[in-house]
């Protein structure tokens, strides 16, 4: 039998478990294995990344005027300093273009709310901005109302036509994903049918194949005569190719749900459709919004596909348009690693998003 | 130390802990326990949560490393040692709060899967031992089910049931019941005790179950903020508390 | 009033509030909406066709195509038919396909356990790796590839070679081509008794364990057979294998064989994309399998490796595979990206050229997406098996 009152006190660590060499022995040289490891990555580094900073910062040129005015050492960031206005409205009059910012500025105000956690009329507004707010912005970007002068959507391109068509395009193929996950959890065969086919034909066929559907096959669809916008032709083939992916990831939702809800809103005497909106689906949404998060980055990738239909998105821009510019010629890995840069940059944002509001909502759970 | 001389001194003891520190970065996690654990002994481990207990125990078999101190497992000290570490580990069984059993293997590939890779026992053999120690925790009929399909309860004894197929002197055990429906708390608690009365199996036991140590426990120790403060027979121990830290504790817990 | 009576079958709603009547009333419109909906477009198109001369059928299949293709895995001229682009051009999809997915699994398993090292800096390159190549369309690192770095390649004069039979330069990869002489068939009989010795021992090295416990180093025995037996055949018949090595001939290469920089750059990019994501898949997979796991292996005595084989990996397969095969389809669906640089597979090809030639979209359209529908449902329907074979057993 043994007892103590007298409390040891708490001792820092011995000197060789902490430590700047106690970490670099343990994370860098903590075995022969991982010794060599550690000498052949820090080689790799050293022969990638000094010539890169090289190339992109500190021998490049930044301001010039024209070719004669960049070197050949490092990058020629002149080229798209020069045409940036380009690479981001595409063929937008320069004078018009603030119809244009105040359309995005207008989406980026109505979107803080959202972010506000006291804000109670949420829902109200993410539906106004899905469902509304993309046709006053058509308008008041295309014109032809209120005095507004009508600028037709083969001007439209660069990283504005690339935003447009992501965030239309996710924006038409919600409602639609949304009908189809119901019409694949629904008790009537028909539907059922109808519902996998759809989801499971749009799933199975790659993006190019769907472009080239819209752009060629649409046209022969429709009665003698109807001239079809070429934007309108690929936004419809990719919302209906987006509205599969959507109906997947919110089936996953509806399927998280417990069986529970769905009895206590029948057992309420509301009808399906009343307890779907009202109960399940709110729910439902809320669970997949990373999931839908990462949908939007995958279709946001997915738009330089338009390029190869004749569409003049950022990446098309920089490679038919600023590339073919005689003052300009030979400066396509400038434009590359500029393209490059800017979806990364948004895309690596929104991953850290929809990321952090994995971790968010899964501790609500 | 002349390991010959002390060995005498020594054989009596199956685990000996002297001076023994550990740091989690800069956290001093254990300080200077000193514990002797003969062969046959049932030792009751408790303390509020963080004191250390799981950890102690833990560093026995070499799951958590120390960084001072010594723990001699056999007469053998323990250090990062792999041939040694093997033997000590074919020797020395532990049961864990979550089971942890191999959902992927049924019931009976469960507890054979140590003796055959590791004690290289022919087939027929495992089966039949592990049949043997099924029977003991009295579930005899799940050989062929697979872990989720058992019960919590259930799935504790088979965890056990596995240890003991390897024949081990010493048993660990981290927690065994807390994560258990209340239900079945008395049905794995009855194994233990059947463990330690019938089998003579010495035991190091993380437990809040009180009822048990004053069945089974031939030493109850009382652990907090990383340093054993009192240690005692059962009865003296739960009647007689001397340290006010055991005296709190123990009133937040017999309630 | 008798209970025997009344009440022995319940009473039935009127049909207009009956749910299984409502039910089969709204389906009869789903299917007659989507009737009309069809028969308009079928007849629009129909008659839109007629009236731009565009003829309808599968007859152009047998049409001579009158252009030459990059690369072909099976004879192939500008006299070949439609129906032969379309097989080319098959061939070339599925090519692309089976190289990358290849590739990519084993780049994206080194960089999913490179990210879980405990060696910080490797961690912290396979974290930017992975950030990097994840967050590019596929397109631009295709472009990059193919204009920047390939085309960056030198002429064939000062090609880039390794151990003088490998040549690289902007034309492409030239390898070596092996010329088997007589006598190889035996190596290659070899090596099938080799595959069928490798099983044959690892059944009574497994039934030698089960009967008195003893290991048998099956691993190593099956690679000596496989691999051993075909080398001392090959060099006991006098290695009748000869290299045919590319030369260069005043401007260009003779023999062997070249790699067209289009499918270099399409295999490089399509890689380095999804292997990115397969790290991912691979990294979960290991992580999902709990610590606990792995704990309960090493206090039984299990070896470290024997913990990885028999505990691990088993667990972490099930959680890998189906994404993974998610991943595998999107590599397919993605290789379409080739008519961007000229890498003639079937949309290049067929979707592309043939139907610029044509003009026949309805039936080339129809017969693309086929290819890539069957592609997917043969992928899902492995999916299926293999999650139905591996689930864990639960109540």
């Amino acid at each position: 039998m043994s007892v103590t009152d007298k409390m040891l006190p708490a001792l820092p660590a011995p000197n060789d478990a902490k430590g700047p060499i106690h970490w670099l022995k343990t994370n860098l040289f903590s075995s022969p294995i991982n010794t060599i490891f550690t000498i052949i990555a820090l080689y790799l580094l050293y022969i990638v990344v000094p010539p890169a900073i090289n190339w992109a910062f500190i021998d490049a040129d930044w301001f010039a005027t024209s070719r004669e005015g960049c070197s050949r050492e490092g990058a020629c960031w002149a080229y798209i300093y020069n045409r940036f206005g380009q690479t981001i409205y595409g063929f937008y009059p320069p004078e018009e273009q603030w119809r244009v910012n105040t359309a995005f500025l207008s989406l980026i105000l109505l979107c803080i709310p959202l972010f506000i956690e006291s804000f109670s009329k949420k829902s109200w507004l993410g539906g106004f901005i899905l469902l509304i707010f993309p046709f006053i912005a058509y308008i008041f970007i295309h014109g032809g109302y209120f005095g507004l002068e009508v600028i037709s959507t083969d001007k439209w391109g660069g990283l504005m036509l690339t935003l447009i068509i992501s965030i239309v395009g996710i924006a038409l193929a919600l409602p639609l994903g949304i009908i189809l996950a119901l019409g694949r959890r629904s008790h009537m065969p028909i539907v059922k049918s109808v519902s996998v086919i759809f989801i499971e034909f749009w799933r199975g066929v790659p993006l190019i194949t769907v472009l080239f559907m819209s752009s060629v096959m649409l046209p022969l669809f429709l009665p003698e005569g109807s001239d079809f916008d070429k934007l309108a032709r690929a936004m419809i083939g990719i919302i209906l190719f987006q509205a599969a992916y959507v109906a997947e990831v919110v089936r996953g939702g509806l399927q998280a749900i417990p069986k529970g809800q769905y009895e206590a809103a029948l057992a309420m005497g509301l009808t399906y459709w009343k307890s779907m909106f009202l109960v399940i689906l709110p729910q439902a949404l809320k669970l997949v919004i990373p999931g839908l998060v990462n949908t939007f980055i995958a279709l946001f990738k997915d738009t330089t596909l338009v390029l190869i239909i004749g569409l003049f998105d950022l990446l098309g821009m920089v490679e038919n348009v600023l590339g073919s510019d005689s003052k300009w010629l030979g400066f396509h890995t400038e434009g590359l690693v500029y393209a490059g840069f800017v979806f990364w940059l948004f895309c690596f944002a929104m991953s850290r998003y929809s990321m952090s509001l994995e971790r968010k909502l899964h501790t609500g759970h | 130390m002349n390991k010959a001389n002390s060995k005498a001194a020594m054989d009596d003891y199956i685990i000996r802990m002297i001076n023994l520190n550990k740091w989690y970065g800069n956290f001093h996690v254990l300080k200077d326990i000193n514990l002797d654990v003969k062969q046959g002994e049932r030792i009751v481990i408790c303390g509020p949560s963080g004191s250390g207990k799981s950890t102690l125990i833990r560093c026995i078999n070499h799951l958590e490393e120390h960084q001072k101190g010594q723990i001699i497992i056999e007469g053998e000290e323990l250090t990062g040692d792999i041939k040694h570490l093997e033997k000590v580990r074919t020797n020395v069984g532990m049961c864990f709060q979550h089971f942890n059993l191999f959902p992927h293997l049924s019931i009976m590939d469960n507890l054979t899967l140590a003796p055959i890779w590791v004690r290289k026992t022919p087939k027929a053999q495992a089966e039949a031992d592990a049949m043997k120690y099924l029977e003991r925790v009295k579930i005899p009929d799940q050989a062929d089910k697979y872990p989720g399909q058992l019960s919590g309860g259930q799935q504790q004894r088979v965890a056990i049931a596995r240890s003991l197929c390897m024949n081990p002197k010493v048993m660990l055990f981290d927690e065994p019941t807390s994560a258990l429906d209340p239900e079945m708390i008395s049905e794995v608690l009855d194994v233990m005790v059947e463990l330690a009365e019938e089998g003579g199996m010495t035991m190091l036991c993380v437990t809040h179950e009180m009822g048990f140590a004053k069945q089974v426990a031939d030493r109850v120790i009382f652990m907090d903020a990383g340093q054993i403060i009192e240690e005692n027979t059962p009865n003296e121990f739960f009647n007689n508390p001397q340290s006010e830290r055991t005296q709190l504790f123990l009133s937040q817990i017999i309630h | 009033m008798s209970t025997q009576e009344q009440g022995l079958t319940p009473g039935k709603p009127p049909i207009w509030n009956d749910p299984h009547y409502r039910a089969l009333f709204f389906q009869i419109l789903l299917i007659i909406g989507l009737g009309a909906f069809l028969f308009t477009i079928v007849s629009n198109t129909l008659s839109n066709m007629e009236n731009r001369g565009i003829s309808t059928g599968f007859a152009f299949l047998s049409e001579r195509s009158g252009f030459d293709i990059l690369q072909s895995l099976i004879p192939y001229s500008a006299d070949s038919t439609y129906g032969r682009t379309f097989i080319v051009g098959l061939l070339n999809t599925i090519l692309i396909t089976v190289l990358g997915v290849v590739v990519a699994t084993i780049l994206g398993f080194i960089v999913g356990v490179a990210r879980l090292s405990k060696n910080w800096l490797i961690a912290k390159i396979a974290t930017v790796y992975i950030e990097t190549f994840r967050n590019i369309p596929l397109l631009i690192q295709i472009f990059f590839w193919y204009f920047v770095v390939l085309r960056a390649m030198p002429s064939a004069k000062n090609s880039m070679s390794f151990m003088d039979s490998f040549f690289l330069n902007v034309r492409g990869l030239y390898t070596p081509y092996p010329v088997a002489a007589e006598g190889f068939d035996f190596t290659l009989i070899a090596m099938a008794i080799g595959v069928i010795a490798a099983f044959v021992v690892r059944s009574w090295a497994k039934k030698r364990q089960n009967a008195t416990g003893q290991q048998f180093p099956i691993f190593w025995t099956a690679l000596g057979l496989i691999f051993g037996l075909p080398l001392i055949v090959f060099l006991l018949s006098g290695s009748p294998l000869t290299w045919d090595i590319p030369e260069l001939q005043r401007f260009n290469f003779q023999g062997g064989t070249r790699i067209i920089p289009e499918l270099l750059a399409l295999l490089i990019a399509l890689s380095i994309y999804t292997a990115a994501f397969i790290a991912e898949i691979v990294r979960s997979g290991i992580l999902a399998v709990s610590k606990g796991q792995s704990e309960a292996a090493l206090s039984l005595g299990l070896q470290p490796n024997q913990n990885l084989r028999l505990v691990v990996i088993p667990q972490a397969m099930r959680v890998i595979i189906p994404p993974m095969t998610s991943q595998y389809l999107n590599l397919a669906k993605n290789s379409s990206l080739a008519t961007a640089i000229g890498y003639p597979d079937i949309v290049s090809v067929y979707m592309g050229t043939t139907l610029n030639q044509t003009g026949q979209a309805v039936e080339i359209i129809a017969m693309t997406m086929a290819v890539y529908l069957t592609i997917s449902l043969t992928i899902s329907l492995f999916m299926n098996w293999y999650n139905a074979k591996m689930a864990l057993v639960e109540r």
